[in-house]
């Protein structure tokens, strides 16, 4: 297949993933700050929203503070900045485009017919009262579009691309997500493991519906340092690094089942795998979890670039 | 069935010639079931289809864009859900016709770039021949697989009464429409099963197959024996994107941007996710001046650098060939039915408008003196751009292409305003004759022509124009050769 072709398979699923993942992380927002601890005026939820998304220097530049109005905004429709939820369409459509005979109809339909609804609704003039409507399109969408392609698509090459699209993004998303919770300062006098903590471990599971999973695998309150295990090592929670990354490793096996070769992208991805498979979640309190989420992320990188220059240039 | 013009332009849609009516209260036979069909479903019904077709289009992303238009960067063309009928005795003859034609044109550009025997003949001008821009010198004595030069050919015709087709004009370049030809025929299926299951309409579904295969069997000799094709796209900005991927997809075959294209050694080679794969064949939509920066426009960011010296030391097909608008402009048009006397020693099927060659004094003494009368073109025009309907035109525009004509009379040709053929179209105020027009797609292949039956009819939405361009606001119907 050509590389430019695998190129935007690969990108405009991760396009998709990240509108998705920016739309969950503006409904956990939206949750956190309606906590009580809200109410004495710190707004840093919002802030820590627009970090985690990485794009806090671009926000910083135009906007001084961040507030609900602002940060919401900014991350979905702002034309300020590149990865906002409406670019990140309008990038996943033109990928889509370049690569329409790559894609079943149904898949491309559901890329499409998103772009023209976002041209039909004017979305910089939604009112903050109807972005709970669009965020659950968003999200919707990206149903649409991943539940196409697993549905239609030929399980060939163009399929590998595009789920490895889908895992990469899906783990750094995650690993940001985890990071909003480090941001967010609890109030001085509230302790770990309070009502507080608790409220806004709740509000994270739930944005990447997990809250049940929890519920299920671990028959318990919400602890911390079981929330990490759930969304890092745990391989049945479909959006945990472990399961993103035995993704990954899959996909890039099938990819060079098929090519007859393996290469840097292969071996990347296996010793990002094994790494993850030896970790034990105490390790990774005892050593920080901003640390760990900080290398995964960087290692996460690395395996993006070895893929880009192994096949997609 | 008739009409009243909307305005005092509908002269010509009531005079001319009805596929349908004939003009008179008849009907003719092949529209039998089309008469009855439109006697009998509810004019709201006809609007609902209407609209389906065009969410049909807008869905799948069938589209095109319009040059200088900052408006839409997309837009769809209005389809006509009427169809457009042929009789198979009608059609075999066109098809006869359209194979002449294009046979023809392949052995002139043979002719033009090799042995020059129409010149010595002197059927044709040498200057027309030589200072002709769309002449590619690079080309001289290059030799083409099996001496196909016109692999895919648009000739547009329209007919002015029951028996006569005439030729509008050649493309041989690369002329486009044919998705719209195909997706048009998957909407009458779709919309108006009732209607079609009632004919016998000759299917087009195989054209994509016989494109491929018409590629394939113009492979470069040294070429493996399942030989790679490739489409060559300037990219998702252009016009015609879709149809490129659109037939791509149909074929199988990858659609490749310049960038995805490298020259090494004299041999083409796409980049894929697994290195680079010799490519054999490709169907370029790019036109001439853009496909190697080497060898024509330095500029050019769309083409491939060193893809001119591999085509011609032979290791890869380029369809169309280079060079082929040297057979395809209005003053060559004129001398066509003399070249295929010439070439194949037949007297034309398909007629040839009459054309004044404004370069010759007398001709363009003529034209000066009828412009009220006559459409005047730009020579190397296309689209609809830059042209003169006289009979249409207010006194200011005669003017200003009297100036045009005189200053450079070399630049224009003229004819008369034909009286085209209409077709019953849904259009605002119910169901009226529109002018059309007809392009069938002729593939040369390595033994022969062949020609899926039927083609992509273009009308004019508006009363009384003649104008049936999409880039003009001209839509489309489906074209069913029935038995």
């Amino acid at each position: 297949m050509l590389s430019r072709t695998a190129d935007s398979l690969y990108w405009l699923s991760r396009y998709v993933e990240r509108a998705d993942y920016l739309a969950r992380s503006i409904e956990a927002a939206q949750r956190l700050s309606s906590l009580p601890a809200a109410y004495g005026g710190e707004a840093n939820e919002w802030e820590s929203a627009v970090e985690t998304a990485g794009s806090g220097d671009i926000f910083h530049e135009k906007h001084e503070t961040a507030t609900a109005e602002t940060v919401a905004r900014f991350l979905i429709c702002s034309p300020d900045n590149p990865s906002s939820i409406v670019k990140c369409f309008e990038n996943a459509r033109t990928n889509a485009r370049a690569v329409r005979t790559a894609l079943t109809s149904e898949t491309w339909d559901a890329i499409n017919g998103a772009w023209l609804e976002l041209q039909n609704q004017n979305v910089s003039k939604l009112t903050p009262s109807s972005w709970p409507k669009f965020l659950a399109w968003v999200k919707e969408t990206s149903l649409r579009v991943d539940g196409s392609a697993y549905r239609t698509m030929l399980r060939n090459d163009a399929y590998w691309f595009s789920r490895l699209g889908v895992s990469v993004e899906r783990a750094d998303n995650t690993a940001r997500l985890l990071d909003v919770k480090y941001h967010i300062l609890l109030p001085e006098n509230a302790t770990v493991g309070g009502v507080i903590d608790y409220s806004q471990w709740a509000a994270i599971l739930r944005a990447v519906s997990a809250l049940t999973s929890y519920h299920w695998v671990y028959r318990e309150s919400l602890k911390p340092w079981l929330i990490a295990d759930l969304l890092i090592l745990n391989q049945q929670m479909p959006r945990s690094l472990a399961a993103c990354y035995s993704n990954i490793v899959t996909n890039l096996d099938e990819i060079a089942g098929a090519y007859n070769r393996a290469g840097p992208a292969q071996r990347t991805a296996r010793a990002i795998n094994r790494k993850l498979g030896a970790t034990k979640i105490e390790q990774v309190f005892q050593s920080g979890l901003h640390e760990f989420i900080t290398n995964f992320i960087g290692d996460n990188n690395k395996v993006g670039s070895a893929i880009s220059s192994q096949y997609l240039v | 069935m008739q009409s009243c013009p909307e305005d005092g332009r509908g002269g010509e849609a009531r005079l001319a010639f009805d596929e349908m009516t004939e003009g008179g209260g008849g009907i003719r036979a092949p529209y039998e079931k089309i008469a009855q069909w439109l006697d009998a479903v509810p004019r709201e019904q006809l609007q609902q289809r209407r609209l389906e077709a065009e969410l049909f289009f807008r869905r799948g992303g069938i589209t095109f864009a319009v040059y200088g238009d900052a408006q839409g960067e997309e837009r769809i063309i209005p389809y006509d859900i009427v169809p457009r009928v042929l009789a198979r005795a009608e059609w075999e003859r066109l098809a006869r016709g359209l194979e002449q034609r294009v046979k023809t044109l392949n052995l002139y550009l043979a002719d033009v770039y090799g042995a020059q025997n129409a010149i010595k003949a002197g059927i044709v001008p040498p200057d027309l021949v030589w200072q002709n821009p769309a002449y590619r010198p690079e080309m001289a004595g290059v030799e083409v697989p099996h001496g196909v030069y016109v692999h895919i050919g648009g000739i547009d015709v329209v007919r002015v009464d029951a028996d006569d087709f005439y030729v509008l004009e050649d493309n041989a370049r690369t002329p486009s429409g044919v998705s719209y030809m195909l997706e048009g025929r998957e909407i009458s299926i779709r919309l108006m099963p009732e209607l079609f299951s009632q004919h016998r309409v000759a299917p087009i579904e195989n054209y994509a197959n016989e494109l491929l295969s018409s590629l394939r069997s113009v492979a470069p000799r040294n070429s493996a024996a399942d030989p790679t094709v490739a489409l060559l796209t300037p990219g998702q900005f252009n016009s015609a994107y879709y149809e490129h991927s659109f037939l791509a997809d149909k074929m199988g075959v990858e659609l490749v941007e310049g960038r995805d294209l490298q020259v090494k050694d004299e041999v083409v080679y796409m980049r894929t996710t697994e290195g680079p794969k010799r490519v054999d064949v490709i169907y370029r939509r790019i036109d001439d001046e853009f496909i190697d920066p080497l060898t024509f426009r330095p500029e050019s960011a769309l083409g491939v650098p060193g893809l001119f010296a591999a085509y011609a030391a032979g290791n890869v097909t380029l369809a169309n060939a280079i060079g082929t608008g040297a057979a395809d402009d209005k003053v060559i048009y004129s001398y066509i039915p003399d070249l295929i006397r010439f070439y194949l020693d037949e007297e034309p099927i398909l007629k040839n408008v009459p054309t004044w060659r404004c370069r010759e004094p007398e001709h363009l003494q003529y034209v000066l003196d009828h412009l009220a009368e006559l459409v005047v073109k730009e020579t190397h025009g296309s689209g609809g751009y830059g042209m003169l309907v006289g009979p249409h035109a207010t006194k200011a525009e005669i003017e200003t292409f009297r100036a045009l004509l005189k200053a450079n009379p070399e630049g224009y040709i003229a004819q008369p305003t034909l009286s085209l053929s209409t077709c019953p179209t849904f259009v605002e105020s119910g169901v009226a004759p529109r002018h059309v027009d007809l392009r069938p797609f002729v593939l040369s292949r390595a033994d022969g022509v062949r020609i899926v039956p039927g083609g992509l009819t273009r009308v004019a939405m508006r009363d009384g124009s003649l104008v049936v361009n999409s880039s003009q606001g001209g839509g489309l119907k489906d074209t069913w050769v029935i038995e």
